[in-house]
């Protein structure tokens, strides 16, 4: 998807922009994006500095969202947790993309007796729900947040290389592929360089799904105090911490809360607006 | 079709066999000594060494899986909890009920609204309904149940004081779980349903059907949901085996005495026995499902049934299609 033969890209794009929906999404995600970035310079406070003097303040000119049981300022934390949240996001989706692709690329080009292997394997995977099987690994190595990355990635591994394999399955045969193998080239470049870029389309799509599976699974898990430990400012710990004061101190939630659903919400919908503009034939 | 019944429960063993060992595979690679976690830390090295051989961590690994699995196959017996000492399947069947009856529920909820809400959006595409609705869905599906669950608590529990915010006996302590639980698969029921219609609707048959002058409701409900629901079907499976993998979270929010509480319990006191028998059974939960959704496929859909009344290479073909079926689920219910 290089040099002049980008028309697919452009094609692609052009129709995402006319997706309202998925645009602004885009859009937003990239604010967000920018702010876990950035976090250090537009957070007013950090986020594990306790200020005992000053608990449970209503949202004020000061503290724009309040501050915690700790006199913590949430607005600091939640722009802390956009990093948290994003990053677990992406990198479990890079653990899944790399091994699921590596798998399912072996499984398809290859096929017979190693593609049963493989595809057995992820069968079982498949049979433990995701979310479970992230639970059982942060209990057998503990909820460090690299820990917590390759748990949630993992247990989204099945998915990937099954996509992945099908991708493969169907292009594999096709004549371009024949005639770089007639001029000897080999199997390496093949996958990576002829067949990867074709099938890249439905990964993106599902990539986009995965981080906001990721991140709401992650938050889960740290809702229940299996996930990030304080004072992580993770926004599903901070939801747990609220429930102890959610009599009387209930706009504690509403950061958090939003934050997670509009981040979530931004994934969704804009993998609904890449799928449909990758795949032009599903929406007439 | 009884043939075919037989050989996909024949098919679970393998599956099941190779989870348990997975299962029992990654718990034994975590750091650790089980003997010492079981004692606590002001345990003597003696009585560790003890507590190793009572255990059988002194024996090879394979040996120890398979004690493991002898005991669970002929005697249903996981072992005791490190904790508490109780054994772990009397554990299960004391909180697994709940966590049925709280997943069973949400999917029953999803269904009955997902389902006739991606109809009538699919019959409607592009309208306001469809919009107003399928936005709704994809809000459903970004909100997680525990915002949900602390939304409904403030307003029903704490403001109304409608509601009791905890506890899963009587109705009106169930109404709050099986809601927050029954919205994801209410809104992924929703989607799929419509994206399912909407593939079918545009076929010929259809067409011919309204052609025809069958009435619209007909043509929807008799002819076009018919050859939509396999999807359907595979998504209802799915969102089963996923709501029993993560009632956990609403359980904890609702203090239900569930499964999903006691696996967190389990996993936070690093209760490796409670951590791996539950694991186990919520596998073997979840292969049960899906062998009942591909026995319901075999009656809800003729080109199944036909499949299986002859040879095992047309059950081949069966588990193709069922697999190209759940990777379509995959990218469309999403």
């Amino acid at each position: 998807m290089q040099g002049r033969g980008n028309s697919k890209f452009q094609e692609t794009w052009t129709r995402l922009k006319k997706n309202k929906v998925a645009f602004a999404s885009l859009f937003i995600l990239l604010i967000l994006f920018l702010i876990a970035v950035f976090a250090d310079l537009i957070a007013p406070y950090s986020y594990s500095e306790q200020n005992l003097t000053n608990i449970l303040q209503k949202p004020s000119s000061e503290h724009w969202f309040g501050t915690d049981q700790y006199g913590r300022d949430i607005f600091s934390r939640v722009i802390y947790g956009s990093r948290i949240s994003l990053s677990v996001g992406f990198v479990a989706v890079g653990v899944a993309l790399l091994a699921g692709g590596i798998l399912g690329a072996i499984a398809g080009f290859y096929g017979g007796r190693v593609d049963n292997v493989i595809m057995r394997c992820m069968d079982i995977l498949l049979s433990i729900p995701s979310v479970l099987l992230a639970l059982a690994i942060v209990a057998a190595f503990g909820t460090s947040i690299i820990n917590l990355m390759i748990a949630t990635g993992i247990s989204t591994v099945p998915s990937y290389a099954r996509l992945i394999r099908a991708e493969i399955l169907s292009i594999k045969d096709q004549e371009y592929i024949e005639a770089a193998r007639a001029v000897g080239t080999n199997d390496f470049i093949i996958i990576t360089k002829h067949i990867i870029p074709n099938c890249l389309a439905p990964i993106l799509v599902q990539a986009t799904f995965g981080v906001a599976t990721a991140i709401l699974t992650v938050a889960g898990l740290s809702f229940v105090g299996l996930g990030l430990q304080p004072p992580i400012p993770e926004w599903g710990s901070m939801l747990s911490d609220v429930r102890a004061y959610i009599r009387g101190y209930a706009y504690m939630m509403v950061p958090p809360a939003v934050a997670i659903a509009i981040t979530v919400f931004c994934l969704n919908s804009l993998g609904d607006g890449l799928r449909d503009a990758l795949d032009p034939k599903l929406r007439n | 079709m009884v043939r075919y019944i037989i050989r996909r429960i024949l098919f679970l063993i393998p599956t099941l066999l190779l989870v348990s060992f997975f299962v029992f595979a990654i718990i034994n690679a975590a750091p650790g000594d089980p003997a010492q976690l079981a004692l606590g830390e002001g345990a003597t090295a003696e009585a560790v060494e003890a507590k190793r051989i009572e255990l059988g961590l002194d024996k090879p690994f394979l040996v120890q899986y398979l004690t493991w699995l002898k005991d669970i196959v002929f005697h249903f017996d996981f072992g005791n909890s490190y904790r508490s000492n109780i054994s772990v399947s009397y554990q299960i069947t004391q909180y697994f009920p709940n966590t049925l009856k709280l997943a069973g529920l949400s999917v029953l909820l999803g269904v009955l609204i997902g389902v006739p809400i991606g109809i009538i959006a699919a019959v409607k595409q592009y309208s306001v309904f469809d919009n107003i609705v399928m936005s709704f869905a994809m809000l459903g599906m970004s909100v997680p149940a525990f915002v949900l669950a602390l939304s409904m608590i403030l307003l029903f529990s704490i403001h109304l004081q409608w509601l009791p915010s905890s506890g899963f006996s009587t109705f009106s302590q169930m109404i709050m779980p099986v809601v927050a639980l029954g919205m994801q698969p209410c809104a992924i029921c929703a989607r799929m349903t419509r994206s399912s219609m909407l593939e079918v609707i545009r076929l010929d048959y259809i067409r011919t059907v309204r052609a025809k002058g069958q009435k619209e409701f007909k043509v929807i409900v008799n002819h076009a949901l018919k050859n939509a629901v396999l999807p359907i079907l595979t998504t209802i499976g799915l969102q089963f085996g996923a709501l029993i993998g993560g009632a956990f979270v609403t359980e904890t929010i609702f203090l239900i005495p569930g499964f999903g509480r006691l696996l967190v319990t389990a996993v936070t006191n690093r209760d490796y026995p409670l951590v791996m028998g539950g694991v186990l059974c919520v596998a073997m939960v979840v292969a049960l499902t899906n062998l009942v959704i591909d026995i319901a496929y075999a009656f809800v859909d003729p080109r199944v049934k036909a499949a299986f009344k002859s040879s095992s290479s047309s059950f081949l073909a069966h588990m193709k299609m069922k697999k190209s079926l759940k990777n379509m689920e995959q990218s469309n219910a999403r």
